[in-house]
């Protein structure tokens, strides 16, 4: 009996930080976070890119998921579409106006609950220089030891703005005018 | 003026105002591109020609040095001064080397991700690669400004060569018609 307490407790113990929202650094650093952006061309197909260099951090507990916060901030001149001439049209002032505003940021407010492990974030979304709320219809995928001694979580979130509101002039076409975001981010705990 | 001095052939003469016409015409398909809708017909063929004239623009003015390297070009007037021939020699010396840097950075532009430049739908120009950060960008830029010297000072030239034609009355311009 006496050694089922110990085991008991030393398990709480062990367990107790877990339900402490933990702060993670998104790991950009080993590049397993992504976002992604595919706009329709001409309404025929899809045209895929991404920001390759940004950085972000979260907190998370499973047990309390209505406190989740997540802040992002991308570096707008690293967007890629795996096209020099293209990037460079996307960095200009018809589009991004990298020069003037170099960084986008996405800032959670709420997080919403939804079923199984899906949840939507509520945030504030700066792009352009113009800031709008966006909700990021949010899943996680999972967490866990990684094995270099540390411990990860990962999600995924897909999200939809106009380009239009964001005081981009859309220049591409009635098809053209959404551009869809989806994003992968995980996370290694803060120690 | 008693003896002439040495002119143009009409090899360099006819380089000359080719080049005038090539430069002039990419300069202006340049500005108007760049501006163009997106369903604009022009807006892929334009940047085709574009770039196919400046490779073509790009292999006439290597041998226009070459030429002039290996034959000479014209000895200054005897009537102007010598700070006129020296002011003459840093503009034609100086328009030929904005004419490499736009077209070296122009191809910068379009090479930056390791595509080629389709000449003509001939045969294509292959990439360098990406030779620095941000090239396609910084590239642009220096192709952009370089652009506007260039036409600056070719403005400058043709408004000296009138000069020299209407006020000094000299054969600055028409040696250059004619050898």
């Amino acid at each position: 009996m006496k050694k089922l307490l110990i085991a008991g407790l030393l398990t709480s113990m062990l367990a107790a930080p877990a339900l402490q929202a933990a702060d993670y650094e998104i790991d950009t650093q080993g590049a397993h976070a992504f976002i992604q952006f595919k706009i329709s061309h001409l309404g025929y197909s899809w045209l895929y890119g991404r920001f390759n260099t940004f950085t972000g951090n979260f907190s998370y507990d499973a047990a309390k998921l209505t406190d989740a916060k997540i802040q992002l901030e991308i570096d707008t001149k690293s967007i890629d579409s795996n096209h020099a001439e293209r990037d460079k049209h996307l960095r200009s002032p018809d589009f991004l106006n990298v020069d003037k505003h170099s960084k986008a940021t996405f800032v959670s407010t709420k997080i919403v609950p939804k079923a199984g492990a899906d949840f939507d974030v509520v945030g504030n979304f700066t792009l352009n220089g113009v800031t709008k709320e966006v909700v990021i219809n949010a899943t996680k995928l999972g967490e866990g030891a990684d094995p270099w001694g540390g411990y990860r979580a990962g999600f995924a979130g897909t999200t939809s703005i106009n380009l239009e509101d964001f005081a981009i002039k859309n220049i591409l076409g009635p098809a053209s005018a959404t551009v869809h975001l989806d994003l992968t981010v995980e996370g290694i705990k803060k120690s | 003026m008693a003896t002439e001095n040495k002119g143009y052939s009409w090899t360099s003469i006819v380089l000359h105002w080719l080049v005038a016409v090539m430069v002039i015409g990419l300069f202006a398909s340049g500005f108007w591109m760049v501006d163009l809708s997106y369903y604009s017909s022009w807006y892929r063929t334009a940047p085709f020609w574009h770039k196919s004239v400046g490779v073509l623009l790009l292999a006439l003015m290597l041998y226009r040095l070459l030429f002039r390297v290996i034959k000479g070009t014209a000895e200054p007037l005897s009537s102007h001064s010598k700070a006129i021939q020296r002011a003459s020699h840093v503009t034609h010396l100086t328009l030929y080397g904005l004419v490499f840097l736009i077209i070296c950075s122009g191809y910068l532009i379009s090479t930056a991700d390791g595509r080629p430049i389709e000449v003509f739908g001939l045969f294509n120009l292959p990439s360098a690669g990406e030779l620095f950060a941000e090239q396609a960008d910084r590239a642009g830029l220096v192709h952009e400004f370089a652009a506007y010297g260039l036409i600056a000072l070719a403005v400058l030239h043709a408004a000296a060569a009138l000069k020299h034609h209407f006020f000094d009355k000299d054969n600055t311009l028409k040696r250059m018609l004619k050898p």
